[in-house]
């Protein structure tokens, strides 16, 4: 790991200044940066910690929803008692993912500016071709081994996965991302990687996160996280879905579903075509299952993901089907 | 970028040391390497296998991933500091009675991870067990005597 210079910033204003200098990174939980750094990846010359700022790792929530700051930890979200109650997909999702450690270290905020696990990307020094680390270099994924790389969001220059797990149930809820004052969708926030995968973020020099704002709805309260993967935990997903349902009164008939799949796409990926299909229509296992397949329209593999395709529907129709056993 | 070192101050176990040392050292290389406090164990270096787990301000945290700097004003908590006055933590009790380790590489990491997990709440059940222990790798794979430990400890903290 090269060294670089070290400072703790002493507020939200100090940090973005600090931060917007060139060869300048944030460092919160370090789960992520830390690693890459190791890897050869992350190359920077200061790291600002804000770890240690007051009152960025509040939760809140009420009816309206619910806003978490950007520096409350994984583990704690996922067990805070209201978030169980009133968004289970977001505590879910968060607690299958990494481990117990990791979840106590990584923040909300870090965990949205989480990189791909594409070990391509991670190993500089054997892949000097790496379109995301190195704008035009090529992608050493394609025509590699590909079993762990995306089959939806994909373009010529970058098929690496979206990894995570949190973003997937925020993409699915409407979650919006604060940047200090600037409001932007997490749908938004994640950018397709197309001719510039070293771009993930809708994020400039100079911002931070600060918040996450997730609104409350019968949806998200009668919801869940469904991942699939190699090893029963500690394990990234091979096909994940956020699901949550709101039924009409008659407890049949589907009002609002809400769809996003993780594991497959470039970025958290929401399937309104799913939810189009299903809206308004009793629930009923066969259905569910034909809808689903439209989860995975316009799919592209490149060999070895092959299965992804095969495996995402089944993982919505499965998510959705368990949620309509407890109406 | 500047090759200069940093003062670090660490609250290790009730003790406090002085450290002057790169920004880039990571807690586990300090702890290790600096303060000669091996009990914490360096085994992926990566944040994969859970060998380097310690406490930081009472919660279960990578020493790996971890830079000395962002500890300084924590309480660290690490293997060495968890007997008191000579007598075994329960968790450490437990480990050897229910022969919970072969090679001993990752037991450090697994005590500390499993007083961790019992004081969280989550040990509840041999399945709560293993999902919240899978941070810490085994490649003996003394698990099934590591669930019984920690279960056997959970016990009796409780008790």
């Amino acid at each position: 790991m090269r060294d670089f210079s070290y400072l703790r910033a002493g507020s939200v204003d100090a940090a973005r200044e600090a931060a917007a200098l060139p060869g300048a990174m944030l460092l919160a939980g370090g789960t992520t940066l830390i690693d890459l750094a190791k890897c050869g990846v992350a190359e920077p010359d200061t790291l600002v910690d804000i770890t240690h700022l007051k009152g960025l790792d509040r939760i809140t929530v009420d009816e309206r929803g619910a806003t978490i700051g950007a520096l409350a930890r994984m583990g704690h979200v996922a067990d805070h008692a209201d978030i169980k109650s009133r968004f289970p997909a977001i505590s879910e999702a968060l607690w299958q993912a990494a481990s117990a450690q990791i979840r106590n270290m990584a923040t909300m905020g870090g965990n949205l500016m989480q990189r791909t696990r594409c070990p391509y990307f991670r190993d500089p020094s054997n892949f000097p071709a790496c379109n995301k680390r190195q704008p035009g270099s090529g992608c050493s994924a394609i025509g590699g081994v590909t079993r762990g790389h995306a089959v939806l969001g994909a373009s010529d220059a970058c098929i690496a996965m979206y990894p995570g797990d949190l973003a997937v149930a925020l993409a699915a809820f409407d979650a919006v991302v604060h940047l200090g004052e600037r409001r932007v969708s997490v749908d938004d926030f994640f950018l397709l990687p197309g001719t510039t995968p070293d771009r993930e973020h809708a994020i400039e020099p100079g911002e931070m996160i600060t918040a996450i704002e997730i609104p409350g709805s019968a949806a998200a309260r009668r919801s869940t996280y469904l991942k699939i993967r190699d090893r029963q935990s500690y394990e990234f997903a091979a096909a994940s879905a956020a699901v949550g349902i709101e039924f009409e009164a008659d407890g049949r008939t589907i009002r609002d579903l809400r769809v996003a799949l993780g594991g497959v796409a470039t970025k958290p990926w929401r399937a309104r075509a799913v939810e189009a299909a299903l809206n308004g229509k009793v629930l009923e296992p066969d259905a569910v299952r034909a809808a689903s397949l439209l989860a995975v329209e316009g799919a592209v593999d490149h060999g070895a993901n092959h299965y992804k395709i095969a495996l995402a529907p089944r993982v919505v129709a499965r998510a959705i089907l368990k949620l309509g056993e407890t109406a | 970028m500047t090759k200069t070192t940093i003062p670090v101050h660490l609250d290790i176990n009730g003790h406090h040391h002085a450290l002057e040392i790169e920004p880039r050292v990571t807690l586990l290389d300090a702890l290790r390497d600096r303060l000669g406090l091996t009990g914490t164990k360096k085994g992926c270096d990566h944040g994969q296998c859970g060998a380097c787990t310690v406490h930081v301000d009472g919660e279960r945290v990578l020493a790996c991933l971890t830079l000395a700097a962002q500890a300084q004003g924590r309480a660290i908590t690490t293997i060495e500091g968890l007997a008191r006055e000579g007598e075994l933590h329960p968790v450490q009790a437990a480990f050897l009675e229910q022969d919970a380790f072969q090679c001993g590489y990752c037991t450090s990491g697994q005590i500390m991870s499993a007083v961790a997990c019992i004081r969280e709440g989550h040990a509840g059940s041999d399945d709560e067990i293993r999902e919240y222990m899978a941070g810490n790798l085994c490649r003996c794979g003394a698990y099934p005597h590591i669930v019984a430990a920690v279960r056997q400890a959970a016990l009796e903290v409780a008790s």
